[in-house]
């Protein structure tokens, strides 16, 4: 009780707990840095990153999106909406395909029930709406962000193939 | 009854029954593919193989019938071993294609498969591959998912009656095909789109367009023939996407007709009109409802003024719920008129006043099935009551005696026992035959109605054929078809089935033309009672000032569209209401958009008197309303007291006089009839009104009109008419009746009475021709020109 009080008593004017917080700036003044000077610097994303929805196509040109609508049946936010019908080939096609990331909650499970992995969700995570409907996207929006990205994503998929 | 254990429960079953009868009796689920119970046994799916005591091997559930003491296991692990090995040999030749698949949701085999099929193939080589079929506008097909249970064979063999499908080959070459270049055209085709336990065989109207987990499931009742088959209606964002059967053994057992099924496609059609329409001078107007509402009821009061009520005229079809129909009679009669009448293609009204009650089929339906002897009078059955004609399809399987006495003779795919063939002008006559015949036989008195007519005839070896039957039975019943109600001679036909009827002791009734036809006599939108009116007929014969054509398409829907369109075009006020755009256009004042069926709360009172109400399924299309809403509001514009309804409950209520089912169903006629005037000679036309031209809806449904049954009209005529009108192989012929005339291509058809020319009414091509049962005269047009495509 003796001791206690005396070292107290010599902690008020010795400034202790100040040399001990001033310690912990000075390791981290010294540190090797880990802030990522955003938007100059991007952080290392993995394969298997959930951004911004694309729809994808064959090497021939040919969308792959059959309209088998799992995706919008499995999706938990309700986010999907797909309209289909027979294109004149004969072959089952959507006439509308929107998703609206208002809604999303970027859970992947679009692109994991796709069973010819068209609908796909990118390394994107920078894009806005200046209105509500623009973050509505149409079936065009996500098959134009497919064709830009493509190679990124093939290599996406190639990577996580092994543990799908 | 025998006792057997089940998965270790011992129960009761009757004898002659199977293990899956005991097994659903019990309620325990075998999986199964090629087992229906409304189908015969095939057992080659065996997929429902159980494990029984004592026997080697598992047998199929579905083939073996039970013996007494017998015990079985149906998810023993012997049987579900079994089970799984069926599975797996079934998915070797199954494409994994269930993405694409529109049965994909709704499928047998994958909801078996969660259950009964390994997570991997062990099958590494080549799936076979088996090219489609073409087999029409209604049933779309992928022959390689086909998993060879054969229903929709056995489907058309058993239902339909007609073999249109089949397999041929044997193992892993087994095909399901048509008949070379055939495709599948029987009334009742689409329901192998239900059977198919795999997406095989889909509906081509639907393909592709929605998946079942999207879709709302809402009752609905069929609007088309009098039978009332129940539907499940399925709904999409407020667009009705297709119609399915909903089970009722006691109506339409588990089937319904092409018509029901694909009808639905008219309500999404262009076609429909979608707000009131005005005619401005000259010009169309798209105008609001208070404005067209309020038009109508100034016209109507300046018609009335200016002519008084009795020039103003109400048709509707007998399509229009029981609701519309009691609105439509009391606006009428709350203006003065009694100008009211449903019964529009029927050309004979000499037994209003004398009727006892509600004409109807005289029993229910399911009692149809108990007949053993039976004698229908002008139906092509087939093609005017699908499911009646199947119901009898069923009993003439067991040994009912059908017999047939028409004017046209057309193959019924049912074994018929006597038939007779005559001209439309002979039917009453050779019926009186019968008549007499069977009084005869029976040794009783011919009834004192119809002796003037009976007594005089010599009765011909046909008609004493078909009454030797009819009298032989335990059970008869005498049904008239549409032809026969719309016979000229109906009066006379009516009253000569009723001294039948007393004669066998049996009971007799109408089949019933639409899904309402019952009910338009309920709802009593028909001229009589207190106001005084006119009939169907008399209102197009004596053409009245003011017409409202509740569903009307007067060209198409009347007994002579001829002076029905001439009627419409100088009348000063023509109200049109419609869900779709017509030809009323061309005469019509003011156009109102009403909600059909799927869109309005309503009821129909089938044929066997069975009331069925049903709520609207989807919201009305665009601006319109329900028609009982706009009547209602009509009699409220036009200060007629009681059109206070907040709902179409309120004015069912009031059509039935609160008395939900009963009202008085009786056929009886008290009508005595004098000789009937000798028939004229020349040509005589049959007409009959094709299936898929019989009402509004089916007209407009695209799929139904590319099917074999919606051909534009072809003058059929037997070989000597032809002969001696001196027609060559692709010629035309000239059909003139009553001024109008009709250019069409000839058939020939042996088996046709003299002195007649079958030619359908009902379509547009026929639309300037007159009376459906009047004489025309035909001529040769020069051989058509090959035209060079």
């Amino acid at each position: 009780m003796m001791v206690q009080g005396i070292r107290n008593f010599f902690k008020t004017f010795m400034l202790f707990e100040l040399l001990k917080g001033m310690a912990v700036t000075g390791r981290y003044l010294f540190a090797r840095k880990i802030t990522v000077q955003y938007p100059e610097e991007k952080a290392p994303q993995s394969p298997r990153f959930r951004g911004l929805h694309a729809l994808r196509r064959y090497p021939n040109g040919e969308e792959r999106c059959i309209a088998c609508k799992l995706c919008e049946a499995v999706c938990p936010a309700l986010a999907i909406t797909i309209e289909s019908e027979q294109r004149e080939d004969g072959t089952r096609r959507t006439t509308r395909y929107d998703i609206d990331l208002t809604k999303c909650i970027f859970c992947g499970f679009c692109e994991e029930s796709c069973p010819v992995d068209s609908i796909v969700e990118t390394r994107i995570y920078e894009y806005h709406g200046e209105q509500r409907g623009d973050l509505i996207y149409t079936k065009p929006m996500l098959l134009a962000i497919g064709d830009l990205h493509e190679e990124q994503i093939a290599r996406d998929r190639a990577a996580d193939a092994k543990y799908r | 009854m025998l006792e057997i254990e089940l998965d270790g429960k011992l129960m009761q079953v009757a004898e002659g029954s199977t293990i899956m009868d005991a097994a659903s009796q019990a309620g325990t689920f075998v999986p199964h593919f090629c087992y229906h119970r409304k189908l015969s046994i095939a057992a080659n799916c065996r997929m429902c193989l159980v494990q029984v005591e004592k026997a080697p091997k598992p047998l199929p559930a579905c083939a073996t019938p039970v013996t007494n003491g017998m015990k079985v296991w149906t998810h023993s692990d012997a049987a579900v071993n079994a089970q799984k090995g069926v599975m797996e040999f079934l998915l070797i030749n199954h494409p994994l294609d269930c993405p694409i698949c529109d049965q994909g949701g709704e499928c047998q085999l994958q909801d078996l498969a969660v259950g009964y099929g390994a997570s991997e193939s062990r099958y590494q080589e080549d799936k076979r591959v088996v090219a489609n079929k073409n087999l029409g506008p209604l049933i779309s097909t992928d022959m390689t998912r086909c998993i060879h249970c054969t229903r929709c064979v056995r489907f058309g063999q058993e239902i339909a009656g007609i073999m249109e499908l089949g397999m041929i080959g044997r193992g892993e070459h087994s095909e399901i095909i048509t008949f070379v270049g055939k495709t599948v055209d029987s009334e009742l085709s689409g329901n192998v789109i239900d059977l198919c336990p795999v997406g095989a065989l889909t509906s081509k109207p639907f393909r592709y367009s929605a998946r079942t987990w999207e879709l709302t499931r809402r009752s609905a009742v069929s609007p088309h023939c009098g039978l009332g088959s129940n539907l499940t209606v399925q709904v999409k964002q407020n667009r009705v996407m297709r119609a399915l059967p909903r089970e009722n053994e006691a109506v339409n057992e588990c089937w319904i007709s092409d018509k029901d099924r694909f009808s639905y496609e008219a309500l999404n059609s262009e076609k429909r009109l979608a707000r009131p329409m005005l005619k401005r001078d000259g010009n169309w107007q798209e105008v609001e409802w208070p404005v067209a509402l309020e038009f109508v009821a100034k016209e109507l009061q300046r018609i009335k003024g200016t002519h008084g009520a009795a020039a103003i005229g109400a048709l509707a079809t007998p399509h229009q719920t029981l609701e519309e129909m009691h609105l439509l009679q009391k606006l009428l009669r709350g203006l003065g008129s009694g100008n009211v009448d449903f019964r529009l293609r029927q050309a004979d009204f000499s037994m209003d006043g004398k009727r006892a009650g509600v004409p109807w089929l005289g029993m229910s339906i399911a009692d149809i099935n108990t007949l053993d002897r039976v004698l229908v009078i002008g139906s092509t059955l087939r093609k005017d009551h699908p499911l009646i004609a199947q119901r009898l399809r069923q009993a003439a399987k067991k040994g009912t005696e059908i017999n047939l006495l028409h004017a046209v003779d057309d193959d019924l795919l049912m074994r018929i026992a006597n038939r007779a063939i005559v001209a439309p002008a002979l039917l009453p006559q050779t019926l009186a035959q019968v008549v007499k015949a069977a009084a005869e036989m029976r040794s009783v008195a011919v009834p004192e109605a119809v002796r003037a007519v009976v007594v005089g005839v010599a009765v011909a070896d046909a008609a004493k054929r078909m009454a030797t039957s009819l009298t032989s039975g335990q059970r008869a019943g005498v049904f008239l078809g549409n032809f026969a109600e719309q016979h000229p001679a109906a009066g006379e036909l009516h009253a000569l089935v009723q001294a039948l009827g007393e004669i066998l002791g049996c009971a007799y009734g109408f089949l019933g033309a639409a899904a309402n036809s019952v009910g338009g006599y309920v709802a009593g939108c028909v001229p009589g009672g207190r106001v005084p009116g006119k009939n169907a007929r008399q209102m197009i014969e004596a053409p009245l000032k003011a017409y409202l054509l509740l569903g009307v398409e007067p060209e198409l829907d009347m007994h002579n569209p001829r002076q029905a369109t001439a009627a419409m075009r100088q009348a000063e006020l023509v109200i049109a209401l419609s869900p779709f755009q017509h030809r009323a256009t061309e005469y019509a004042h003011v156009l109102l958009p009403i909600a059909p069926f799927t869109e309005t709360a309503g009821t129909y009172v089938s044929t066997e008197g069975r009331v069925q109400t049903f709520a609207g399924v989807v919201k009305p299309l665009g601006e319109t309303r329900p028609a009982w809403k706009i009547l209602r509001v009509l009699g409220n514009l036009l200060g007629i007291p009681g059109f206070e309804h907040d709902s179409a409950e309120d004015a069912q209520r009031e059509a039935l006089h609160g008395k939900s089912e009963i009202f008085n169903k009786n056929n009886k006629l008290s009508n005595t009839l004098g000789v009937p005037p000798a028939a004229g000679g020349g040509l005589l036309r049959i007409a009959e009104v094709p299936i898929y031209a019989a009402d509004a809806l089916a007209r407009r449904a695209p799929s139904l009109q590319q099917t074999r049954d919606a051909q534009p009209p072809v003058a059929t005529l037997n070989r000597a008419l032809a002969e001696q009108l001196g027609l060559q192989p692709g010629d035309l012929v000239r059909v003139v009746q009553d001024g109008g005339e009709a250019v069409v291509p000839f058939a020939i058809d042996d088996r046709l009475p003299a002195d007649c020319v079958r030619l359908a009414t009902g379509q547009p091509e026929t639309a300037g021709l007159g009376a459906a049962a009047a004489p025309l005269t035909v001529e040769r047009v020069a051989q058509t020109q090959k035209v060079a495509v």
